[in-house]
């Protein structure tokens, strides 16, 4: 009984968060004729993101230089370091880890944000002044977050490109020329395109899940902790599911 | 209003850099030149068998990459392969009866389209067709074409051998 009763529930919560990613999309025009109110979410969003995002790629990048190389190495096939870790990036890292990381480092600090602005009676405040918190408030971070997580990744992307070409190349000693030229012999510009479309995907869903969990949260200290911790399981759950049916979509072109 | 300007020019900066590592990712890590839609001039070639090539596979000439692989059709009526080749604008003076045969790089490798340099002083022009061409060689074929001449060259010996033990 309990089950089913927590069945009605997630399917209540997709039909709430699908209602309400619809009532974003039909003030986000309004909202776009404001873009001082996105670029300052862009900021927020984004741009304090970098260092975690860069970091992590840093090192994430020098981790698969090193465990490629380990594995390559025993088939004698070092030279295609470049690509396995290009297309490993593109498709799958990046994407993957910006969403996870973005719900950790922006997520969190969205709902608990708006469900703080939700406890505080502001969003009432603002709705009793005609203004539309939706269009004021959320609409802005949502598209803060859906412009910031496509750059993030690719960034992300970028660096943890060097991080890998710093390992292989500088520790390692693969040949530089045959680093970048077996990437570029490798990797499909659709390569770069499936890790694009993904991270659009992540960054809806990052920060739709942030402003539905925070705009819902209930108004007491202890709902807006509940919110920002079930924005980082919601989304870290649903990045991973999304990645693998759009993985299973595209690759089925092939 | 000071911290506010900082911060747009935090978000420009941010916005830039994410373009640039995009850039950079389309330029450096893939070979987007080649791709240069209209650039250079196609070719056709028929093969009897072009098992395992894919568009886009690369045009070889003495192992330099000088084109790719633009579309493979089947012929309904010859019931042959139709490969057409586009390649590049530099490489203008291919005599036009060159040689065009699929081959395999490496022992496992994927396909490409290898040409060999014919002798004529008229050159392959734009939607001229090479004529000479050698398709893929497929492995089963191979090996069962070996064993059938093997059984053929030692019919008598074979029958013996398999009748000693």
């Amino acid at each position: 009984m309990n089950l089913w009763l927590g069945l009605i529930e997630v399917v209540r919560k997709i039909g709430a968060a699908s209602l309400f990613l619809v009532s974003i999309l039909q003030q986000c025009p309004a909202a776009l004729t404001r873009p001082g109110l996105i670029s300052q979410q862009v900021h927020n969003a984004g741009v304090r993101s970098l260092v975690i995002i860069m970091t992590s790629a840093f090192f994430v990048g020098m981790v698969i230089g090193l465990q490629g190389y380990d594995s390559l190495s025993r088939l004698r096939q070092e030279d295609i370091l470049g690509a396995a870790v290009a297309l490993t990036l593109f498709k799958e890292l990046g994407p993957v880890v910006t969403g996870l990381l973005f719900a950790g480092r922006a997520g969190t600090a969205l709902a608990s944000e708006i469900g703080l602005m939700r406890a505080t009676d502001q969003l009432s405040a603002m709705e009793v002044m005609a203004i539309d918190p939706i269009r004021r408030i959320v609409a802005p971070r949502f598209l803060g977050a859906v412009i910031s997580v496509p750059l993030l990744t690719a960034t992300f992307n970028a660096v943890g490109i060097l991080g890998a070409w710093f390992v292989g190349v500088s520790v390692m000693g693969v040949d530089n020329g045959a680093f970048w030229s077996q990437m570029q012999q490798y990797v499909d510009p659709s390569d770069i395109f499936e890790g694009v479309a993904k991270s659009v995907v992540f960054g809806v869903t990052a920060g739709l899940v942030a402003v539905f969990e925070g705009y819902n949260s209930p108004p007491t200290a202890q709902g807006v902790g509940m919110a920002t911790t079930k924005t980082v399981v919601t989304t870290s759950i649903l990045v991973l599911i999304f990645d693998y049916i759009i993985t299973a979509f595209l690759l089925q072109g092939h | 209003m000071d911290k506010s300007r900082t911060q747009e020019i935090g978000t420009g900066l941010f916005i830039f850099l994410g373009f640039a590592a995009l850039l950079f990712l389309a330029t450096q890590t893939t070979d987007l030149e080649d791709y240069g839609g209209d650039s250079g001039y196609q070719v056709t070639a028929r093969f009897d068998d072009v098992a395992g090539l894919k568009v886009r596979a690369p045009v070889t000439m003495a192992g330099v990459n000088i084109g790719r692989v633009e579309s493979i059709a089947f012929d309904n009526d010859r019931l042959d392969a139709v490969v057409t080749l586009r390649i590049s604008p530099k490489f203008n003076r291919i005599p036009d009866d060159s040689d065009a045969s699929i081959l395999t790089a490496g022992l496992l490798g994927s396909k490409y389209v290898g040409l060999g340099p014919g002798g004529s002083d008229t050159y392959l022009t734009s939607d001229s067709e090479i004529q000479i061409t050698q398709g893929a060689i497929v492995l089963e074929q191979l090996v069962s074409k070996f064993l059938f001449n093997q059984a053929e060259a030692g019919g008598g010996s074979g029958s013996t051998g398999s009748a000693s033990p």
